[in-house]
């Protein structure tokens, strides 16, 4: 019990006299995760879209195999992204290996099966809301996946957040990928994991509690934002 | 720190961001080796000195020498003899340069229930704990660590079957954590044990019999198999690591009043 | 002069879902002109083929024609569901949906609907969430979403079916005002009541089948069928 009295402690003294290292490692967590939501956004939202919309053969598969995916070990993917990025695998002259790169697309990979899924669930339940009036109203695929993605934005920040949530935690990927590297490739979750294993608990739950306040921030900064807007309540 | 103070320090941090690729060189690195501390000490004075930014990957040591087999690192230094010179036979890395060694040492716990601390060799100390079946936490990750010690219970003729023996495969912090929690016996290198943070009710227990030695060398990965490899930062390093002022830094190094480790490089 | 999409034909068309059979075989032809009111009991079809006429619904037996190419004959028609879509959108912005996929700006479209609006008779603030509107003015945004893009065909099915009495009235008239100025329409209710106010001809369905067809005076004071006669004395078809 001491020791989280003593996390928090550290965590108050860490971000009052803004210590330089926690600064540094914060802002590229969020860098590398803010980075990492924006572009599972641009993929999997306009998929789950798609996906709603679309009737082909192997529809129930790819569904259900998005849904798989979003059960993806992360470690796992961080092996494989950094079998490819390796100097000596397909990718290596890429030169993407240990560094920020590298670690957005671990986690782009990681989030997208999970902002497509919601995404395409919420999406789903819009386009049986709206299927007869779209249809009678003549529209193309395009125009219906445009009305469907705006009016359940809502729901597709949900889905975004939802990803940044599973990246702003992550650790065993962009460990393999990033390698931990001081002032280079170091996050906080990276940082939490060598504090531990130093045996630094206090430190350790400091940089903790900066995690879940920047979580919490985050999420909060973006429903004040999207509740400025003036014409819907959606 | 005002909002625009801040804005200008995430712009220099942007900066030095991208500056900082001028002259970086990555090494492979042991855990036992940084959670030493030794190199937050020389890391600045090599950057001072050389002018190289020497960014360090912290994995175990099978990692490490993986590592530089793909030419992901410029560098490796471990303290594996077998592997290390495996990995030069084998082409991967020009040769090995010995510059330190440190020692490691047996914790327990204070109580000391195996009475291992009452043996005369290393290998006794380590039958005495098999002998009451004490838990015993072991790195288990192929790493220098883990083969000294599995060396270690070979010579003892201790068969490592049963739920005493428990193989964690993390590295020596993780594995130092893991034993703190379930108060049992493991094989620590001195420098990691001093310099970690939860010793719980663990104390040394065994130390000092020469077999303990640990050895460290640093293996340059080869250039003719991955040119892209910084070799020149390599060797600049290497002359920097066995050279007078790494010698006065190593062997200064102390926590808690003890000198860690002892500079044992050979001039070429 | 733009040719008119209609008359439309349905030739032996038969819907089937899940292997139940819903309608057919039904054959008919509707003119250019004046208010088709399909009439029957629940369940009698009159929704499936109101859908079947405007191309929701897919059918496998029969053929369902206009006089011009089907690409040009859906941007003429327009349909008003019993129970209105309504979009996550404004009151102003809904209404002015179909004129944005046109390609109109919105600047304009949002004109266009808000003149629109006033013209239905739908007041107040248009730029408030489109949920917010009761159920009769919900139809009566959905009914100026309909004839925002001047539709030559209008398909209602039971547009006052959810509605009280007051908002009946109102739709009816603007219903009136609609036959007046020339728009066709063909709707479908299950109000005998209403049936009388509106139709020029009547399509009475039972079963699935349209069991008797005739103009408004004729089926009303004459019904020739069983089916229809029962249906109009109020009584249950046997």
């Amino acid at each position: 019990m001491n020791d989280l009295w003593a996390g928090l402690a550290e965590a108050l003294r860490l971000v009052l006299r803004l210590d330089p290292d926690l600064v540094e490692i914060t802002l590229r967590s969020l860098q590398v995760t803010l980075t990492a939501t924006a572009i599972a956004a641009l993929i999997g939202l306009p998929l789950g879209a798609w996906l709603s919309v679309n009737r082909f053969r192997a529809r129930r598969m790819v569904i259900a195999l998005l849904n798989a995916l979003m059960g993806l070990p992360p470690v796992v993917v961080g092996l494989i992204v950094y079998i490819l990025l390796s100097r000596a695998g397909p990718f290596g002259v890429l030169g993407l290996l240990f560094t920020p790169t590298a670690m957005i697309v671990a986690q782009v990979i990681i989030i997208t099966p999970i902002v497509a899924s919601i995404a395409h669930q919420a999406i789903r339940d819009l386009w049986s809301e709206y299927h007869d009036l779209l249809i009678s109203l003549h529209t193309t695929r395009a125009q219906r996946i445009k009305a469907l993605l705006w009016d359940s934005r809502r729901a597709l920040l949900t889905a975004a957040l939802a990803g940044f949530g599973r990246a702003i935690g992550e650790v065993g990927a962009i460990m393999i990928v990033g390698g931990n590297i001081d002032h280079a490739t170091r996050v906080l979750t990276t940082a939490i994991a060598l504090e531990t294993g130093k045996g630094n608990f206090a430190l350790a739950l400091g940089l903790g509690f900066v995690l879940i306040a920047l979580a919490i921030a985050v999420n909060l900064a973006l429903h004040m934002l999207t509740r400025t807007e003036r014409s819907s309540q959606w | 720190m005002t909002p625009r103070n801040l804005l200008l320090s995430m712009a220099a941090f942007a900066l030095t961001a991208t500056f900082a690729q001028a002259e970086t060189m990555k090494m492979a690195v042991t855990t036992s080796f940084a959670n030493s501390g030794l190199a937050d000490v020389i890391l600045p004075e090599i950057a001072a000195d050389t002018g190289i930014e020497v960014q360090l990957l912290i994995v175990g040591t099978g990692q490490a020498l993986k590592l530089g087999e793909q030419g992901d690192v410029d560098a490796v230094l471990v303290h594996s003899r077998a592997a290390e010179e495996a990995f030069v036979d084998g082409g991967y890395g020009i040769h090995r340069r010995e510059i330190m060694y440190n020692d490691f040492v047996i914790i327990g716990p204070n109580d000391d229930p195996a009475a291992s601390g009452a043996a005369d060799a290393a290998t006794s100390a380590l039958a005495a704990i098999a002998s009451v079946e004490a838990d015993f936490v072991s790195r288990g990750d192929d790493s220098g660590t883990h083969k000294m010690e599995l060396r270690l219970w070979k010579s003892a003729g201790v068969d490592l079957e049963g739920d005493w023996y428990k193989a964690v495969g993390q590295g020596m912090g993780a594995a130092l954590n893991t034993a703190a929690g379930m108060n049992a016996y493991i094989l620590s290198d001195r420098a990691s044990w001093l310099n970690f943070g939860n010793k719980g009710d663990l104390a040394i227990v065994f130390e000092g019999d020469p077999v303990l030695f640990n050895q460290y060398a640093y293996l340059p990965v080869n250039p003719e198999l991955h040119a892209h490899v910084r070799n020149d930062l390599a060797q600049t390093l290497e002359g920097w690591l066995t050279s007078d002022r790494a010698a006065e830094l190593i062997n200064g190094y102390e926590i808690a009043g003890q000198q860690l480790f002892v500079f044992n490089a050979q001039p070429e | 002069m733009v040719a008119s999409i209609l008359p439309l034909s349905l030739d032996g068309v038969v819907l089937r879902k899940r292997g139940k059979h819903i309608l057919g075989p039904v054959s008919l032809e509707l003119g250019a002109t004046g208010c088709t009111i399909l009439l029957g009991p629940n369940g009698s079809g009159k929704t499936s083929l109101l859908r079947v006429m405007h191309g929701l619904e897919r059918v496998r037996e029969g053929r369902v024609g206009w006089a011009v190419p089907l690409e040009q004959a859906r941007r003429k028609q327009a349909f008003v569901f019993q129970t209105p879509i309504v979009m996550r959108r404004s009151i102003v912005d809904c209404i002015a949906y179909p004129l944005l996929l046109d390609g109109q700006s919105r600047v304009a479209a949002r004109a266009q609907a808000a003149d629109m609006a006033d013209r239905i008779g739908l007041h107040g603030d248009l730029t408030r969430p489109a949920f917010v509107l009761s159920g009769g003015e919900k139809q009566k945004m959905a009914l100026a979403r309909a004839l925002v893009r001047a539709p030559e065909l209008l398909f209602l099915d039971e547009p006052s079916a959810n509605l009280d009495g007051r908002s009946t009235r109102e739709i009816e008239a603007i219903l009136h005002a609609l036959k007046a100025d020339g728009t066709r329409i063909v709707m479908s209710t299950h109000n005998v009541g209403q049936a009388r106010r509106l139709a020029d001809d009547v399509l009475f369905l039972n079963e699935g089948k349209i069991v008797e067809s005739a103009d408004t005076t004729t089926f009303f004071n004459h019904p020739a069928t069983p089916e229809a006669q029962a249906h109009l004395k109020g009584d249950l078809i046997p």
